[in-house]
């Protein structure tokens, strides 16, 4: 299905029939001086290479809150506070400042999901943790406060982290920017985001490419001064996200990277990449000049080119890049300010070479597949469905007990899927039977879920989320019972489907490649989209804005009915909606409904 | 001009209008509402208002204070006021532009004068934003002209001081209690505000608040009970005449300290467990909580240690040296009196048994109901001169007099330097009134703060260690004429920081032992170093 880049590409790709725009407008980008660009240009400049004064913020005594232009600077690390939004009000009333947290993928990434979870099976009394979809934010990968101290439940809450203010940790995090090693660039460190081994045929991501990038970014002491030498004391526009992708799982939505890399194999292993540009969720309600915008499938590289790719694909963006307009500055709005050919010719100009035309590859879902299945080495992974992506324990499905319960006796790893859900991996087939058995125990094993609970995402949103306009994570079990009993009524129960929901239009959910989605305007109030591509090919459209659940429901009832009477064999529902133009159909409510973008 | 929204474009506006009427010639000094000071409403004459909604026509973040505070009870008349709104909102939302109507309704409750109607702005809020600033400053320009006299500020006649003291208690109302410590905290500290208003009661900063606590109902019945005074209890209402506590129930009510039992009631020994009302009855001592017992240093469960109201809380006490509730400031809020409590609760002979004062607060002092209050006045507490920089040291609700001290400082425009030390048990959960130091900080009106936290990870850390980190610099306060001040618990906190200032004293001024503690004592003869512990 190599068709679909270019499908995906046809249907929102801005004008570019002009061919290239010369000479091309500089006024926005790095060659102007900084007073003409955004604040947080010269905010990074003067940070002393992104410490600013975050080390001192973190050690203050009187406040759990580090200072405003610190929280910016942050953001850049991947480290962000935030705080209980329901209980805001009440400490207000106490004279409290929020309960603020603070979470950093770094520290998280230091000790592994497993260790986190080995350290909550020996302290019991710890609170739900989990994992965001979510680009907007780094990895909520919940940090353990080690076993010396005790629990992390010291502070229980439905976001974990750098809980509270635990002064050890706080300190070893400012040490750690006094040194200068902010961990998290312009460009995302995370660089591939995994499966686990085993479960492709090859490793997709290249772990020369994350040493690469991090290592630039750490600023480095050159001739007695430090530099920063490929990203500039200015760093990129703003973050920068790269995925590896192995067909036929989507798993990660390439199509959403800033730079997706989709993995070509041969009869020996991985032999490159088709690279995709431009993917980006994220839009801001009643700015039309922001959008949502899939990756366009450019080209192929051989594997050893992927450095440099990478590199070249970064540069472009650096040196380009809107650093004028905040809400303007992600690669996707500098590819179709530009142009698409004119930055796929920049980036062949600084690889010194033309990129080799598209491979031919082939998507079936952007899912997970759950179960277990065998890897090479005769292990066994077992992908296990976590609603909403939380762990919590809730009547008849004791989920966090349980994985405190596993982590006790697994002695392979636990990973965290794009999708939310997790992996036991690298579990040896004698221990599958005592592993099953707890699974069973806490209704973890899954299984009777629905198929669009098992396809769908939620974002944290509130309570913890400072942007969050409406429920999303808290919200989407209920909705999805009263969803499927819709599709129950059309018998299909069993037809998966992609529905995302999201707390704000910024699209941490990845909503708008779902088949069905929502996105948060207000208490209670959602728009809602629907078409996307089951397999993240496509973005879909809004049909309602602004509307609560009767109408949402309503619009759905009407849909699944004739999904169910009218759809072809094997049609999914995305694509039904696209054909019937079910979207064209619902037009005649004035003021309702405009098209996406 | 007032602003509160949560994009700038309220703030923004705001400007404009203030350039617009420097244009004009009139003056306007344009504040955003989180940074506002609500009280100052009633000596505002010409108000404009620009605020936006969010959510469901809910006020912006940072002014829900200030809404909080114009829609609550708190809320003074407002007849001196003129004002106009405008208000920022999105026609596609239900509740459109909620938060400046809201505001304009309660104004006009308030009694305040529209100077121009509200004017509410959907998304393209420009040009009608430019209509009203443009008609606002036309009518404030006719008024300017015609010579509108500054409206002289209300003197009201200072109330006669209708003597309220131990015996007359002024029968306040509570306006507020609320557990003041986050959730998960191990305390169960409250913050309690009484109305005030046309009491008549004078104080200072530093003094006290005496409370005619009463025992609990539950309580007095069983003792009634258990004394075998059932039927007295009955004839009480008669006798009034000769029994002042009207009765026995009254008076166990009223006057004894039922809390000190020294044995379980229903226990082996019942009829020595039930005291006489006079036996421990507060008459002799000051009415309401002046039971004094023997001071009791150590922790076992002694009879007389929990009713013991100044271990109570944090103030309820009427020992002459010991400040019960402390006063706020009366310039910044004259018609209330604030009260930080940690009831006592302990356990005796099995028995749950509670602070006399604390538990009827916290238990039974629900808003709307009263309470009957008189002033202690404490001249072992006072403030220094404006000048002079003065050392707050304060554990647990020991905290609660320098709020007075700073609200009175800032009502001064004290110039003296102030430092400020606190010790509780989490920095999340019982970091008192920590919202309104962080503003002393920013203001100026506190210079600095330390503060430990026993119970949070790191090891256990009290006032006294952050002291000795900050020893040389503690003794150059001192040199320089710094007043010190100690307030909170006296079984330990009082004697620890005690030991650590001669200690600084000792180390920091190079003197020996005894030199230190004639040092120390010489500051206390000089009323430099006040303690106020309990």
């Amino acid at each position: 299905m190599c068709a679909i880049s270019s499908a995906a590409a046809a249907t929102r790709r801005t004008s570019t029939d002009g061919g290239r725009r010369d000479p091309i407008d500089r006024s926005k980008d790095l060659s102007q001086p900084l007073d003409r660009l955004g604040p947080d240009e010269t905010l990074k400049r003067d940070s002393d290479y992104l410490r600013g004064t975050i080390a001192t913020g973190l050690l203050d005594r009187i406040t759990g809150a580090v200072a405003a232009d610190d929280t910016r600077l942050m953001k850049i690390h991947g480290m962000y506070q935030q705080d209980d939004r329901d209980l805001r009000d009440e400490r207000r009333r106490q004279k409290l400042e929020p309960g603020l947290s603070l979470h950093d993928p770094s520290e998280a990434a230091r000790r592994s999901v497993h260790c986190r979870a080995m350290a909550e099976a020996r302290c019991p009394g710890a609170g739900p943790w989990r994992r965001d979809p979510s680009p907007h934010h780094p990895p909520d990968l919940p940090v353990p406060l080690g076993p010396e101290r005790g629990c992390p439940g010291d502070h229980p809450g439905p976001s974990r982290g750098l809980a509270g203010y635990d002064r050890r940790l706080r300190r070893r995090l400012a040490q750690r920017h006094v040194r200068g090693r902010p961990r998290k660039l312009g460009a995302s460190r995370r660089g591939g985001r995994r499966r686990p081994r085993g479960q492709r045929p090859f490793p997709a991501e290249d772990p020369r490419l994350s040493r690469n990038l991090v290592r630039r970014g750490k600023g480095r002491r050159l001739r007695g001064e430090e530099q920063e030498p490929f990203y500039g004391a200015t760093y990129l526009p703003r973050k920068f996200k790269i995925g590896f992708v192995v067909p036929p799982s989507n798993d990660i939505d390439v199509y959403t990277q800033d730079l997706g890399f989709i993995a070509i194999g041969g009869p020996d292993g991985l032999e490159g990449y088709n690279v995709a540009i431009g993917g980006g969720m994220g839009r801001t309600e009643n700015e039309p000049t922001t959008y949502p915008r899939l990756a366009d499938v450019i080209g192929y590289i051989g594997k050893d080119r992927l450095v440099a790719t990478t590199g070249a694909a970064m540069s472009v963006q650096r040196d380009y890049g809107n650093r004028l307009q905040r809400n303007r500055a992600r690669f996707k709005y500098t590819i179709d300010d530009k142009g698409l050919d004119w930055i796929k010719a920049q980036i062949e100009s600084r690889l010194g070479a033309p990129l080799a035309p598209a491979r031919p590859f082939h998507f079936d879902s952007n899912g997970d597949v759950f179960g277990w299945r065998e890897t090479e080495g005769g292990r066994l992974n077992c992908t296990l469905y976590v609603e909403s992506g939380r762990l919590a324990n809730r009547p008849g499905r004791a989920w966090l007990d349980g994985m405190r319960a596993l982590a006790a006796i697994h002695r392979g790893s636990i990973r965290v899927t794009p999708n939310q859900n997790l992996i036991l991996a690298g579990i040896a087939p004698e221990d599958r039977p005592a592993i099953e058995a707890l699974l069973a125990v806490h209704g973890l094993a899954g299984g009777s879920e629905s198929a669009i609970r098992r396809n769908s995402i939620a974002c944290v949103a509130l309570p913890t989320c400072g942007l969050a306009m409406a429920e999303a994570e808290r919200y989407l079990p209920d909705l999805l019972t009263r969803i499927e009993a819709l599709l129950s009524l059309n018998g299909l129960l069993g037809e998966p489907i992609t529905f995302r929901i999201s707390g704000c239009p910024n699209g941490c959910s990845r909503p708008y490649v779902a088949e069905i989605a929502l996105t948060g305007r207000a208490p209670g109030k959602y728009n809602l989209y629907l078409g996307g591509g089951f397999h993240g090919e496509r973005l879909n459209r809004m049909v309602r804005e602004n509307v609560g659940e009767a109408e949402i429901l309503e619009v759905l009832e009407d849909l699944l009915g004739r999904y169910a009477a009218e759809r072809l064999a094997q049609e999914r529902l995305g694509d039904f909606v696209e054909r019937v133009s079910y979207l064209a159909s619902e037009t005649q409510i004035p003021g309702r409904i405009s098209p996406v973008i | 001009v007032l602003h509160g929204g949560e994009t700038g474009n309220c703030a923004g506006l705001a400007r404009s209008f203030a350039a617009a009427a420097l244009a004009q010639g009139l003056t306007a000094q344009v504040v955003e509402m989180a940074l506002y000071k609500p009280r100052r409403l009633k000596e505002e004459q010409d108000l404009l208002v620009i605020v936006s909604t969010h959510g469901e026509g809910d006020p912006p973040q940072p002014a829900l204070d200030f809404f909080e505070y114009v829609e609550g009870p708190k809320a003074p008349k407002l007849p001196e006021l003129r004002y106009s709104i405008l208000a920022l909102g999105d026609s596609s939302y239900e509740h459109y532009c909620e938060a400046g109507k809201r505001l304009d309704r309660r104004f006009e409750t308030l009694g305040a004068s529209r100077l121009a109607p509200r004017v509410d702005c959907d998304v393209d809020y420009d040009e009608t934003a430019a209509q009203w600033s443009a008609e606002a400053l036309a009518l404030l320009a006719a008024q300017a002209g015609a010579g509108c006299e500054v409206p002289a500020p209300a003197d009201p006649a200072f109330p006669a001081a209708t003597a309220h003291d131990k015996r007359n208690p002024f029968t306040a109302r509570i306006i507020e209690n609320i557990p003041i410590v986050g959730r998960d905290s191990t305390k169960e500290t409250r913050h309690i505000e009484l109305d005030i208003a046309d009491s008549g009661l004078v104080y200072e900063p530093g003094d006290a608040l005496g409370v005619a606590a009463r025992n609990d109902p539950a309580l007095v019945a069983a003792l009634i009970d258990a004394a075998g005074l059932a039927g007295r209890r009955a004839a009480g209402g008669e006798g009034r005449r000769h029994d002042p506590g009207g009765g026995a129930g009254k008076s166990f009510r009223d006057r004894a300290d039922a809390a000190a039992l020294p044995r379980p009631l229903g226990g082996p020994d019942r009829r020595r467990s039930a005291p006489a009302p006079g036996r421990r009855g507060r008459a002799e001592r000051a009415p309401g909580l002046a039971s004094r017992p023997p001071h009791h240093r150590h922790r076992p469960p002694l009879p007389a240690q929990g009713p013991r109201c100044r271990d109570v809380r944090g103030r309820p006490e009427a020992a002459p040296a010991a400040p019960l509730f402390d006063l706020l400031q009366p310039s910044a809020m004259p018609d209330e009196a604030h009260i930080t409590l940690a009831p006592v609760r302990y356990s005796l002979h099995g028995e749950a048994r509670h602070g006399v004062a604390s538990a009827h607060l916290a238990d039974r002092g629900a808003v709307g109901g009263t309470l009957p209050v008189y002033i202690q006045t404490n001249e072992q507490f006072r403030l220094p001169e404006d000048d002079r920089a003065m050392i707050m040291i304060g554990a647990g609700t020991g905290i609660a007099p320098y709020r007075a001290f700073l609200q009175e400082r800032e009502a001064r425009g004290a110039s003296g330097r102030s430092w400020l030390f606190f010790g509780e048990r989490n920095f999340r959960s019982d970091f008192l009134y920590q919202t309104e130091w962080q503003a002393w900080l920013r203001d100026g009106v506190l210079g600095r703060m330390d503060v430990a936290f026993s119970r949070d990870a790191g090891g256990r850390t009290y006032v006294q260690h952050r002291m000795l980190e900050r020893a040389p610099e503690i003794f150059a306060w001192l040199e320089e004429g710094a007043h010190l001040y100690l307030c909170g618990d006296a079984a330990r906190m009082a004697p620890d920081v005690h030991e650590t200032l001669i200690a600084i004293v000792s180390e920091e001024g190079g003197l020996g032992r005894e030199r230190a503690e004639d040092y120390v004592r010489d500051l206390q003869r000089g009323r430099r170093y006040q303690k106020d512990v309990y």
